[in-house]
């Protein structure tokens, strides 16, 4: 009586989220609109439906937040750490009792499938205030001096791939340092962070510690130049990452910087391949591999080539793609028509260049912005697709003869973000993980984040760390000028 | 008797060629393997997808009494229930099977004759497997001479845990030809294995050495079915089919009580090996009190009220 | 130069750069005229080209693996090692401070004691920085997480131009403790020290190329290793603002590491700053697992 075990439709509801038909911009602890009245639509992914409209700021705009944020800083900051922590732990707390309203929230904004925004997203932003709340109070203990100071305003952009957690990254950590913020959500993704200033506002939180602009890329710029921020911080392409490095030359302002990558994941032939497997799924489907410390270059070993790759692509059968509020769905869409033309292009150029293209049998909806997941083997470094990031469900497939060469291939590239290294024999992962060229190496797993492990890149992935006690540092001048930073 | 598959004669030649198979076998990350089963663990299975899934589940029920106070009596009530679960609800499908000790097994056998409800007999010193292999041998001749369709017999873990593969493998032979015509299913007894490569490589020892279905436990340790356990023995089957093209079903036992559980159970057969092995022939729950649970939720889709224990029948 | 003994004739030195444990000339064949702090002649210096600069950083690349992968501790014997070889050249670089500084001897001594003592003070911190900055990660998941502090690769050093020898320690001990490799400009007006450096270096079981050492005009030098794709950090502590910000925005082009200039008293503690300047963080992750399948149950 063999049959097929279909999955009925399990769609989280959407009641629980209200979204406003338009939002302004939250300055100073209230919504205003822009000063010049510009709006832009923010859409979901999955529909290309119109979830609100945003106000667009305007430089005038972000000087009035940057004012908000400076006014609020003198307080702020000289505010005892435990008052400041007990801010973050109500925020923690009420993102805690909103989660899965958020979790919608942003997989209607993103796309991503509400699996992941349920059980990574949302419960990461929460342990992430959490994580920083507690060191409001001890920063005399972190090994920065004694009495390390905040910087001031901080600058702060973040990307469209997780939203949410990209804010708690960048948010957690300046305010727990006594720092003020103004923070420019991603064109794409702006309801999360809206949704942020309530929480703010629930928090009672003090009026502009947290200011939330929404705009595009000129918005940001503007923030960056604005000569009273004190700090950028900015996830984002290598491409703006420079373009803000080149803007502080020659200020005081300082900046952090998480930018793409291209992440090897090594196999070698005595790999758990099963885990392997689920690794390398992780590693480059995990967000629509919408993620700079993606796996997305896959370094096999010759030896176990075929065996691996036929256990990946049977593997890559039973991906359920479709709607992201479904409950099981494994893969979403993709966050935008532009990144989709970016992704197709990519692919393309690989065919072009000879790399053989594989996708599993399944059927994308026909509205929305959808890719199917890739693989491409028979790649070599001298591919396209094994160079440039392609920030979408494209993975690369190289294969290498001996650990050498496989650190080598890992290597040979401008960024040095996530590496993956998968071998039962323990002596070669230490040997393997202290010559790759990366600030996160994961060994026998892939893709996984907490708040206590500081994460950033080498070479052209930026400079700067991004959680745990080195999450500080970002944020802190040092208390005596030639001692600890 | 089937023949052992030609590409295994050479591992099964000596101890240490036995040995350096079994070790050779792709390594096991328990982290990795609790993550994926666990992920699995999260699919929303509702409605309709639901009522598949029960019926399915019973349908692949070996119900089981393996007591010290086991009687004809019981026997015979287990019997009534695995043929008709639900008295109230003739749509519901009988259990695949009703698994008892050999002693039992003539009463489970007439209790259940031409129903297509199967009988199972554990055998070979169950549950300890203590006892020298001519009387695990005679157990089984007595099971199956009381009509047993399946014989569920334990492997020596003792032996297994000292390295003594061949032996194991041997016996496991031995074992298959007393049962003739019955399938076999092997149990290993995971929660006693205690690492999961010991798991991988049991089901590679007991597929290569003719088991028809493998088993994870007796139920009678602290640690019987478990999500991973069970993933991890579905990948060995699908590998060993993929290798040989024998397909080989797979039985987790003991400690599956809810429902939710055996449908996820089901999520994990589903995504690992496939529709192939979503039928009792090739998937069992080795389960007592699961099946009144099944029963409930059962009558919980069809009437759309939640019921309770007095609603179903308790034998 | 001052001769003591006016019947014997003293050798001059002809200063060399130090790339990859040699001693060249510029490749360009120049030299410019150095001057005590009162204008008269002391020496000339290579006028390093930016193929110098160009051949430097090859030499700090090839370095860079042993030197990174050199166990701690001998990095600790090797830079205690140059202070040992500086103390027995103590009276020369107390001189040629004096001449290039314009300071009274016991000033210009003062100074070099200093710089010797800052590479005992960093010899002591090339196995300690790991341990202080850093460590095991509590994450939340059956996990063993380790951030360690890793050398960023290849440092460009401008050297201070006004402290020819404590300032130049100072800002080029922190960047090889931690095992990058440095490709050093000495103070454009005050050089010789810097060269004499190099002498030290080379017979202090420092490998070659770990440290290269060219003189020359700052800004000519600067401005190819600032755009040099394969420079991997940059202290701009010799530039003014004008240079540095150039150099900045040069260094953006690959995400260099900047260290930008400011005043520094180079007699004061030093801090960690200058040896976490220059250093990655790499976190690695591993699954810690259970013990056996029977420790787990759903």
């Amino acid at each position: 009586m063999a049959s097929v075990f279909e999955y009925a439709p399990a769609p989280e509801s959407r009641a629980v989220v209200d979204i406003a038909p338009s939002y302004g911009l939250f300055i100073d602890g209230e919504f205003t609109e822009a000063a010049g009245g510009k709006v832009f639509k923010t859409v979901s992914p999955s529909t290309e439906e119109v979830l609100a409209e945003v106000a667009q700021a305007s430089a005038e705009d972000i000087d009035r937040a940057v004012k908000a944020a400076r006014k609020a800083f003198g307080k702020w900051s000289a505010l005892p750490g435990t008052e400041r922590a007990k801010y973050l732990f109500r925020i923690a707390r009420i993102i805690q009792e909103r989660s899965r309203e958020l979790a919608v929230l942003e997989t209607l904004d993103n796309g991503k499938p509400i699996r992941e925004t349920r059980d990574t997203d949302l419960p990461l932003v929460a342990a992430h205030f959490f994580y920083y709340a507690g060191w409001a109070d001890k920063l005399g203990h972190a090994g920065l001096g004694a009495d390390p100071r905040p910087l001031g305003v901080a600058g702060q952009i973040i990307p469209w791939n997780f939203p949410l957690l990209m804010l708690a990254w960048k948010i957690a950590p300046a305010l727990a340092t006594g720092n003020t913020v103004v923070l420019k959500p991603a064109e794409t993704t702006p309801l999360s962070a809206l949704f942020f200033a309530d929480i703010c506002r629930q928090a009672g939180l003090p009026k502009g510690v947290v200011n939330i602009v929404t705009g595009d890329g000129g918005t940001g710029a503007a923030l960056v130049s604005h000569p009273d921020i004190d700090k950028i911080a900015f996830t984002g392409s290598t491409a703006v990452g420079k373009a803000i490095a080149r803007e502080i030359a020659g200020t005081d302002k300082r900046a952090t910087l998480e930018l793409g990558g291209k992440g090897a994941n090594i196999v070698f032939d005595d790999a758990p391949v099963d885990q392997a497997v689920e690794g390398i799924v992780t590693g480059i489907f995990f967000n629509q591999g919408q993620v700079c410390c993606a796996g997305s270059r896959l370094l096999v070993q010759e030896s176990v080539h075929d065996e691996v790759l036929e256990s990946l692509k049977r593997r890559l059968s039973t991906l359920r793609v479709g709607d992201p509020l479904d409950k099981n769905t494994d893969l979403g869409a993709i966050n935008s028509a532009e990144q989709l033309a970016r992704i197709t292009a990519l692919a393309e150029t690989g065919e072009a260049e000879g790399a053989e293209r594989w996708s599993p049998a399944c059927d994308l909806p026909s509205s929305g912005y959808w890719f199917a997941p890739t693989l491409f083997t028979n790649v070599t470094q001298a591919h396209t697709i094994a160079r440039d990031e392609i920030f979408g469900p494209v993975l690369s497939v190289l294969t290498f003869r001996t650990p050498e060469e496989a650190v080598a291939k890992a290597n040979n590239t401008q960024y040095g973000l996530s590496a993956g290294i998968w071998t039962e024999k323990g002596s070669r992962i230490l040997a393997v993980a202290a010559r790759l060229r990366a600030g996160v190496v994961w060994a026998n797993t892939f893709n996984k984040f907490d708040p206590t492990s500081p994460f950033g890149g080498y070479k052209e992935s930026g400079y700067g760390r991004e959680g745990g006690r080195h999450g500080l540092e970002a944020y802190l001048a040092p208390s005596s000028p030639e001692g600890e930073r | 008797m089937p023949t052992i598959t030609p590409a295994f004669a050479d591992v099964t030649a000596s101890d240490s060629a036995l040995r350096r198979f079994l070790h050779g076998l792709p390594g096991v990350d328990a982290v990795g393997l609790e993550a994926r089963a666990g992920s699995l663990g999260t699919r929303s299975i509702k409605t309709t997808a639901k009522a598949y899934a029960i019926d399915l589940a019973i349908s692949m029920i070996d119900l089981t009494t393996l007591e010290g106070a086991d009687t004809p009596g019981k026997v015979r009530a287990l019997a009534a229930k695995a043929l008709r679960p639900d008295p109230t609800d003739r749509t519901t499908p009988a259990t695949a099977a009703v698994c008892v000790y050999s002693d039992m097994a003539e009463t489970a056998v007439a209790a259940l004759a031409g129903s297509g409800v199967k009988v199972a007999s554990v055998a070979t010193a169950f549950p300890a497997g203590r006892a020298s292999l001519a009387v695990k041998l005679a157990d089984t001749r007595d099971a199956v001479a009381a009509g047993a369709d399946e014989i569920d017999m334990v492997i020596d873990r003792g032996a297994f845990l000292a390295g003594h593969y061949l032996k194991v493998y041997e016996e496991i032979r031995a074992v298959k030809e007393a049962a003739g015509a019955a399938r076999l299913k092997v149990i290993f007894e995971t929660g006693e294995l205690s690492t999961y490569d010991n798991i991988r490589r049991a089901s590679w020892l007991g597929m290569i050495a003719g088991a028809d279905f493998i088993k994870t436990s007796t139920g009678k340790v602290g640690v019987n079915a478990t999500p991973a356990n069970t993933l991890l023995m579905l990948e060995a089957v699908r590998d060993f089919r993929a290798q040989t093209g024998v397909q080989v079903g797979v039985k987790p036992a003991g400690g599956i009580r809810t429902s939710k559980d055996a449908v996820k159970f089901l999520v994990l057969v589903n995504e690992t090996v496939g529709a192939d092995w979503l039928d009792s022939h090739w998937f069992r729950f080795g389960a007592s009190s699961l099946l009144n649970d099944l029963l409930m939720q059962r009558q919980k889709l069809s009437t759309g009220r939640y019921s309770g224990p007095d609603y179903v029948t308790v034998d | 130069m001052s001769t003591v003994d006016a019947t014997r004739l003293s050798v001059f030195k002809t200063y060399k750069l130090y790339v990859g444990g040699k001693f060249p000339r510029s490749e360009s064949g120049r030299v410019y005229e150095v001057t005590d702090s009162k204008g008269a002649w002391l020496a000339h210096a290579p006028l390093s080209s930016r193929k110098d600069a160009r051949d430097a950083v090859v030499s700090a690349r090839k370095a860079f693996g042993g030197w990174s992968g050199a166990t701690a501790y001998n990095r600790g014997q090797v830079l205690y090692r140059i202070a040992e070889m500086l103390e027995g050249r103590r009276g020369q670089f107390v001189r040629e401070v004096a001449e290039a500084e314009g300071l009274p001897k016991a000033k210009a001594a003062a100074a070099v004691d200093a710089a010797i003592d800052r590479w005992v003070w960093y010899a002591g911190w090339t196995d300690k920085i790991a341990q202080v900055v850093g460590g095991a990660n509590p994450v939340a998941g059956p996990f063993f997480n380790l951030s360690t502090p890793e050398p960023t690769g290849v440092v460009t050093v401008l050297a201070p131009q006004d402290s020819s020898f404590l300032g130049l320690v100072s800002v080029l001990a922190p960047v090889i403790a931690t095992g990058n490799t440095a490709v050093v400009v000495a103070s454009e007006r005050l050089p010789l020290p810097a060269l004499s450096l190099g002498e030290v270096l080379a017979t202090s079981d420092l490998p070659g190329g770990v440290v290269n050492v060219l003189s020359g005009r700052t800004a000519e030098i600067a401005a190819p290793l600032a755009a040099h794709q394969d420079v991997n950090g940059i202290d701009l502590t010799g530039a003014d603002a004008v240079l540095a910000k150039e150099l900045e925005i040069a260094a953006a082009d690959s995400l260099k590491r900047v260290l930008r200039p400011h005043a520094t008293d180079w007699r004061s503690d030093p801090g960690t700053r200058r040896l976490t300047a220059f250093l990655e963080t790499k976190t690695v992750w591993h699954p810690t697992g259970s013990l056996g399948a029977s420790g787990s149950s759903y």
